[in-house]
């Protein structure tokens, strides 16, 4: 199945683009999703345990199933700093 | 146009428009909080920052926090409008009004939408500053973190 990836704000800019179409197969998680691409861009890890990730835009957990045509985000911590 | 209640847009935010949405015949009170673009942040000399959405996400969680508002403070009506996009220093990059019977309920409104933004609202900036570019990274966002709702709270009544 073929799904959209989005990337946002740094992990954009470590990977190179904010938007990518990967065939995956079917009963795949976001895990493994996320997984792929640090096997692609192994800058990548160093976001392992901060990232959040959304399916359709709407938040869920990393274990959460794909479907075909689904948009997979993953996003970096957000911003901090108003103080 | 009617001005919606959550709304991220490159436009120049509108802290009036915003007051008139929320505002109510009866009310006591109205708190406007506006985020500016500060000239300095961590010792450096900021030149300007640049904000980037996940847009329809950011919607939905700007509105999940001003449904969290009147959950919590039912007399109270909350709209924050957040902008992307190149800001310079002065400028807004996001208003809050929050409007109530009595200042108590609409100054925590305030509040707590603000703090709960920097938690859960998918906006990043990236800082601009004398030398180099750095995008600032806060939270980990998970909207369903009690902790960092009570957190939220805590603040808001503080």
């Amino acid at each position: 199945m073929r799904v959209t990836v989005r990337l946002f704000a740094r992990l954009r800019d470590l990977a190179g683009t904010g938007e990518l179409t990967r065939e995956v197969p079917s009963s795949s998680t976001a895990q493994q999703i996320w997984n792929d691409l640090v096997l692609e861009w192994p800058q990548l890890r160093e976001y392992e345990k901060t990232i959040s990730v959304a399916v359709n835009a709407e938040y869920t957990r990393m274990t959460a199933d794909v479907r075909d045509g689904d948009e997979i985000a993953f996003m970096p911590p957000v911003s901090g700093g108003y103080r | 146009m009617a001005t919606p209640p959550v709304a991220v847009t490159f436009e120049p935010l509108d802290p009036e428009a915003l007051v008139a949405l929320v505002g109510a015949q009866g009310d006591g009170a109205v708190v406007t909080f506006a985020g500016l673009v500060r000239d300095h942040n961590q010792g450096r000399r900021v030149e300007f920052l640049e904000y980037e959405a996940y847009e329809p996400l950011a919607i939905r969680a700007l509105q999940r926090i001003v449904d969290e508002a009147g959950e919590r403070w039912p007399s109270a009506r909350v709209a924050a409008h957040h902008r992307i996009g190149r800001l310079e220093i002065g400028e807004a990059s996001i208003v809050i009004a929050a409007a109530s019977a009595h200042r108590g309920d609409a100054f925590a409104a305030c509040r707590y939408t603000i703090e709960r933004v920097k938690q859960i609202v998918p906006i990043w900036k990236r800082e601009h500053f004398d030398g180099g570019d750095v995008w600032l990274e806060g939270a980990t966002a998970d909207p369903d973190d009690q902790a960092a709702r009570d957190k939220a709270y805590r603040i808001a009544c503080a």
